[in-house]
């Protein structure tokens, strides 16, 4: 398909992608473009600018931190992240579910950041992030903030990355001595998009879950981590799912709780494996 | 290219021959290579990101080129489906394709060869869940995936 005219930028450095971004009202960063070549093919995006972030190589990193913690670059694809050791060792449930996003041709070109700055309801990494608590680090022209995942999350397709700034890394907390991580989806076909999905992270006998698809943003809700205490808690949440063609609201609500509990149980295994 | 353009000479090694075009900003990956310079082997099927027909090798990575703009691909090799018999000797996986009678209408045969030579390049010896999983991507809409993966089975064991 043609896509409406573009003007095109491909910056080498952060510094010169944002000073782009910003030269702009509507100018969008472009990363691995799974999602935003095909908005702007049914010009449900029109961008006049697109700032294209693929040669920009300290963007694309993934480092372990003084404190263990892993500081993933936003253009890191989910290839690399499925392929770094440094992922498996320190919090392999990442690329576990990395690859499960989508297909190999998608792995190969998609981003963290690009899944994380869409912020589709039915994204994988988003209830990962709220789960094990990342920070996401923003820049703008003359400055750079860090947030945590429950105020980077705003809205369908909204984040805190306001027009003119740019995600370059996320930071994911090293785990700690019995935590564990577990990640439940059902999807549509083997890999294909959720219909609900869940990730939990357990520490301490605590569970920290959050529930993908059922909502705006991640519905995140903490339990004791046992099966009776998680559904209760999923329960209590209230949850008032979408309907769509692939499931009824009341579908997904009942299947949020058995997910739930489900990740929460593979979470503990591995807390206490 | 730090300053905006809305189109570019951009220079492209395909199939390992160097071709030099002037491309506008917005023109995809999978229309130069079609409309532009004619190699028309790679096909054009839902042009939303969820069939595969369009897969070619982007610096020997597997990618749908109707989600990639032909400007990304500036200082790129592209391999697409002409570059496989490059000697003109069809190689093993087109072998079994045709032995195994792993196409029907065709459509989907060339991205479900790149991406079927892009698996046995990272997976040598993939099980049948592996190929399965591998040539996720690649939709056959006459459903002939039985004898795909046979075919993709018998390439990687060396029986064609």
């Amino acid at each position: 398909m043609l896509l409406r005219q573009v003007e095109y930028a491909r910056p080498e450095t952060v510094d010169e992608a944002v000073r782009l971004l910003a030269s702009r009202d509507d100018a969008r960063a472009l990363a691995g473009g799974q999602s935003l070549i095909n908005v702007m093919k049914t010009r449900v995006a029109s961008p006049e600018l697109v700032v294209d972030l693929n040669r920009i190589g300290e963007m694309r990193g993934i480092a372990v931190g003084a404190d263990g913690s892993l500081a993933v670059g936003a253009m890191a694809t989910y290839a690399d992240v499925i392929a770094s050791p440094e992922v498996r060792s320190r919090r392999p449930i990442l690329a576990e579910v990395a690859a499960t996003i989508a297909d190999v041709q998608v792995r190969n070109r998609g981003t963290i950041g690009g899944n994380l700055c869409v912020s589709d309801p039915t994204n994988h990494l988003p209830p990962v992030a709220l789960a094990q608590g990342w920070s996401m680090t923003i820049r703008a022209l003359a400055s750079e903030r860090t947030v945590g995942a429950e105020e980077f999350f705003q809205g369908v397709y909204v984040t805190a990355v306001a027009p003119g700034e740019l995600l370059t890394r996320v930071t994911v907390p090293a785990l700690r001595a019995r935590e564990g991580d577990g990640w439940a989806a059902l999807t549509l076909g083997r890999d294909g998009t959720g219909i609900v999905n869940v990730a939990a992270t357990v520490f301490e006998g605590q569970a920290r879950i959050a529930i993908g698809c059922v909502a705006a943003v991640p519905v995140v809700l903490t339990a004791t981590a046992d099966e009776v205490s998680v559904r209760q808690a999923v329960r209590r949440a209230a949850l008032d799912p979408p309907s769509d063609v692939h499931a009824s609201g009341e579908y997904r609500r009942h299947v949020a709780e058995v997910l739930a509990a489900r990740a929460v149980a593979r979470a503990l295994e591995r807390a206490e494996g | 290219m730090a300053e905006p353009v809305s189109e570019q000479m951009i220079r492209v090694t395909i199939n390992g021959e160097v071709y030099e075009r002037e491309v506008e900003a917005r023109r995809l990956l999978v229309h130069f290579l079609r409309d532009v310079l004619d190699l028309t082997g790679t096909h054009v099927g839902c042009d939303t990101g969820n069939c595969g027909a369009c897969t070619v090798l982007l610096d020997g990575r597997s990618v749908k080129s109707c989600m990639v703009l032909a400007i990304q691909a500036d200082g790129a090799q592209v391999t697409t489906v002409e570059g496989l018999a490059a000697d003109g000797e069809l190689t093993p996986l087109q072998r079994a394709f045709s032995r195994f009678h792993a196409l029907q209408c065709g459509y989907c045969t060339p991205g479900m060869l790149i991406s079927a030579t892009y698996l046995l390049e990272q997976n040598p010896h993939p099980t049948e869940e592996e190929i399965r999983r591998g040539i996720q991507g690649n939709i056959c809409r006459c459903t002939g995936y039985v004898n795909i993966v046979e075919a993709i089975k018998a390439a990687a064991e060396g029986q064609v």
